[in-house]
């Protein structure tokens, strides 16, 4: 229930984003035009000759019917631009999703398995790498190694997986990585720690005792109780996910969500940038409930 | 004989009692050879932030159109750029922005989130709700995108990017004081203290404040590396600080053109920024430890 009013406070905070903007709101919307037609129809759209509340009131009801407003270069609406670019954005981020999983569970489990040891040095030092490491500059390196050194890859496009998957994927690889690279750091901090502490339970030293095989013990009756607080953690960042998204898709060229709020702030396409603040708001809250919802269904503890 | 031994764990006690926790966390701190090493990393890099002008070897903004994208040599330590600046001045003045950024971000967070945290989590009730549901949107928007709109909207200069940053990381320090001063404030020494009659504000900054400050520390310095990585983000997408002046993002944004012929314009702004995130990273970690009351 709490969503609700959040919700409330993250349009009022969106809404107010365009009463940052120096001098007339209306003027400065029109960018280079100056086109007395296009400030009045500004005016009129946004009803910037009415109080604030009811500016308010009327920005919101159009959201809610899906008018987020046009796009003041591209004359289209905001909506259908972003449900356009939405896909690119979703099959990158699954992707990084996926090499995230792999490295940071994979590496979380080894470190907290062979706790003080060289893997688990080495798993610690690449954690803080991740999370140091600026994936733009990541980006910028992994172009220079693989498509300007070794010509291995593409250094930026995008192709659709239903087009060409060997392409789609010889594009995608290099972003997905960087993307996955930073959540696969904080991933493997949490699943090291929650192993740690499931580790130490008296169930694990049963198990071990039964005589059961170690990698029974671990993936069996350790990970899956460790998993339910990496879920949720991992929900969270979500929000690292689409930031990381803005930069990634910018250096490796991907037409996405990212880059349609770059190009908007560069063109001065208010109504864009907003659109996706919104968006990315209510996915991100979206996500989050419904990774507490699983955090229950994994959880037969918080089942009521 | 075990007279001895009595007064030699009484004496270890008593020695142990002495110590004060700001002592002991120094001491904790000083084992960590990591965050020791990191510190004098931060110690380097703000030393060259502070004497920029007398230790670079050219003038960071000078055009040399004769020595563009010149390979590192003895003239240029790390090459020049697109239009013949020296990377290394780019690099050393580059330093004042990242870290001013940094900084500065980190500390509008603080003076906005902490006494908003102080008086939310103190009083509680409605102005509480109304507090958190505001931290709550804050939240709900992916840091990044957040700054971008709010740099977008501001306008784009190192001064609006601060602001967008310190905007954005606002929501975690009230969270962090509002937690601790609920945990805090139905301790018996601020019932005592609230009890002999101090007034709300003097319980708050004098009995409940000190005792959060080493998790606010810890958050600091680990909120000073995420905000130098957003600052060089927002630079690198010229919402930053505005050309000529040099700041790491905006140098691997113009780098990133020419990475064929000139890779070094790439690399040494991105090392700078990694060094100096790991830095406030590993300290961050090793100030957490230190001021851990549950380790020893």
């Amino acid at each position: 229930m709490q969503l609700i009013p959040t919700l409330f406070f993250v349009s009022v905070i969106i809404f107010s984003l365009q009463h940052l903007l120096p001098g007339d709101p209306a003027l400065v919307m029109a960018g280079e035009e100056r086109d007395p037609a296009a400030i009045e129809q500004i005016r009129q759209h946004y009803h910037l000759d009415r109080p604030l509340p009811v500016q308010y009131v009327y920005w919101v009801k159009a959201a809610l019917s899906g008018d987020l407003g046009e796009s003041m270069r591209l004359k289209e609406p905001v909506l259908s631009l972003i449900l356009k670019k939405l896909p690119v954005t979703i099959t990158l981020a699954s992707m990084a999703i996926v090499i995230a999983l792999v490295i940071g569970l994979g590496a979380g489990i080894v470190s907290a398995v062979k706790k003080d040891t060289v893997w688990d040095y080495a798993a610690n030092v690449f954690a803080l790498w991740g999370i140091s490491t600026p994936n733009f500059w990541l980006g910028i390196m992994l172009i220079f190694l693989f498509s300007v050194k070794l010509g291995w890859l593409p250094a930026s496009g995008y192709v659709p997986l239903t087009e060409d998957w060997r392409m789609s994927l010889a594009t995608m690889v290099m972003p997905a990585f960087v993307l996955g690279n930073a959540i696969a750091a904080i991933l493997m901090r949490h699943t090291r720690s929650a192993m740690l502490h499931v580790l130490e339970s008296d169930y694990i030293r049963t198990a071990r005792a039964k005589g059961l095989l170690e990698h029974s013990v671990i993936f069996k009756h350790a990970l899956r109780n460790a998993l339910t607080p990496v879920i949720t953690l991992g929900a969270l960042e979500f929000g690292t996910l689409l930031s990381g998204a803005v930069l990634t898709e910018q250096i490796f060229a991907v037409p996405g969500f990212g880059k349609l709020i770059v190009d908007a702030v560069f063109n001065r396409d208010y109504a864009v940038v907003q659109g996706v603040v919104l968006v990315t708001a209510t996915a991100y809250m979206t996500l989050n409930l419904l990774a507490d919802m699983a955090y229950i269904l994994v959880n037969p503890r918080l089942r009521g | 004989m075990a007279e001895a031994a009595l007064t030699a764990t009484a004496g270890a006690a008593s020695a142990e009692s002495v110590e004060t926790p700001t002592a002991r966390a120094i001491r904790r701190f000083k084992r960590r050879k990591g965050a020791l090493i990191a510190l004098a990393v931060i110690a380097i890099f703000v030393g060259a932030a502070i004497l920029a002008p007398l230790i670079s070897p050219y003038d960071p903004e000078l055009q040399t159109w004769t020595a563009v994208r010149k390979a590192p040599s003895a003239l240029h330590w790390f090459g020049t750029d697109d239009v013949g600046r020296d990377v290394l001045s780019r690099v050393i003045f580059g330093a004042r922005a990242s870290l001013l950024a940094g900084v500065i971000s980190v500390a509008i967070a603080l003076l906005v989130g902490v006494p908003v945290g102080l008086i939310s989590g103190y009083l509680g009730g409605f102005i509480d709700a109304s507090f958190s549901r505001i931290a709550d949107a804050l939240l709900a928007c992916p840091f990044l995108i957040l700054a971008i709109a709010f740099a977008a909207f501001l306008g784009p200069s190192l001064g609006n990017a601060m602001i967008a940053i310190g905007i954005t990381t606002t929501p975690i320090f009230f969270r962090l004081t509002r937690a601790q001063v609920m945990a805090v404030k139905v301790e018996d020494y601020v019932e005592a203290a609230r009890a002999v009659g101090n007034p709300h504000w003097r319980i708050a900054l004098l009995h409940i404040l000190p005792n959060i400050l080493p998790a606010l520390l810890v958050q600091a310095t680990l909120s000073v590396a995420a905000a130098i990585i957003a600052e060089a983000a927002l630079s690198f997408l010229g919402l930053g600080q505005q050309p000529p002046a040099p700041s790491w993002g905006s140098m691997l944004n113009a780098a990133q053109r020419f990475l064929v012929n000139a890779p070094w314009m790439a690399i040494w702004p991105g090392l700078a920024i990694f060094l100096t995130v790991l830095s406030f990273n590993l300290v961050g970690d090793g100030l957490r430890d230190a001021l851990d009351p549950r380790s020893r």
